[in-house]
């Protein structure tokens, strides 16, 4: 599935976080693996990026994010059609907590920051369901 | 000679920041992004912790000075205080939040009180043996990748 915002063969990925630091680390961790990648600072930004036409092979969407937060960006994403693989980064590791971002329309969900070993497994993901 | 003295120093004083409980295994996964495209990124996101956390260390610094203390609006800084700790890899900045956010949680204030003035020590601590690290590593050049701590 390539995103209509890539203009190469690479895989496209949005990041969809409010803090500055793990916007950074991912933005780093994900173009050494050979991603393109793309910011926003929330969940609210990233809607308006797909109603204006854009699209990303994957999203990194952070639960708690000030304007619109990770679920609600989640559920308005996938009511508009949205099939990008999403996958939720979150600080809260309670199980309770990641169940109820998941049931937002997650494909899976993340304690941040990613590790290069879990972004090498989604992209490994990414390429056997297209 | 000289210079492979510098760098079993910088080596050795990366080693005790470990040895001493101050760093975790996200440290190496931040060093193991740094690369020639991002040749100060280990400093860099170090740096961006410090500037952005200065700003909820004074939020929790304003609330603890309230009264009555509002221990869900504690909670919630320190949740984004630990979150951009992890972030670095500061091992024992975070696990003082955590013993923070369960003193809020059990409504006690003055543990709150007194952790925060321990973790501000360690946090301030911190800093300073980063920064000399991070002045050290660059007057002796770069080095081959940095191993994993045993």
């Amino acid at each position: 599935m390539r995103g209509k915002g890539s203009s190469s063969s690479k895989i496209s990925t949005l990041i969809v976080d409010d803090d500055p630091i793990i916007r950074r680390i991912h933005k780093v961790l994900l173009t050494k693996v050979g991603l393109e990648t793309q910011v926003v600072e929330n969940g609210k930004k990233a809607v308006d990026l797909y109603h204006s036409g854009a699209s990303f092979d994957l999203i990194l969407m952070d639960l708690e994010m000030a304007i619109m937060d990770g679920p609600k960006a989640t559920k308005e994403l996938r009511a508009m059609g949205v099939q990008s693989m999403i996958v939720g980064v979150t600080a809260r590791d309670l199980e309770v907590e990641k169940q109820m971002f998941m049931a937002s329309g997650l494909n899976d969900c993340y304690v941040k920051p990613l590790t290069t070993d879990t972004v090498t497994a989604l992209v490994k993901k990414l390429k056997k369901d297209n | 000679m000289e210079r492979t003295q510098q760098h079993r120093q910088v080596a050795h004083m990366r080693q005790s920041l470990f040895d001493q409980g101050l760093l975790d295994e996200q440290f190496v996964q931040l060093e193991e992004l740094q690369d020639d495209a991002n040749p100060n990124f280990v400093e860099e996101v170090v740096t961006l912790f410090y500037r952005d956390s200065a700003r909820l260390v004074l939020n929790i610094d304003q609330a603890l000075d309230k009264s009555p203390l509002d221990f869900s609006k504690l909670d919630s800084y320190m949740h984004q205080f630990k979150g951009s700790a992890s972030s670095i890899g500061a091992k024992k900045v975070k696990s003082e939040c955590t013993l923070f956010r369960e003193y809020c949680k059990a409504g006690n204030g003055e543990g709150c009180m007194k952790t925060f003035q321990q973790l501000k020590k360690d946090y301030a601590v911190l800093r300073k043996k980063l920064e000399t690290y991070f002045q050290m590593a660059r007057q002796v050049g770069p080095v081959e990748t940095a191993c994993r701590r045993k």
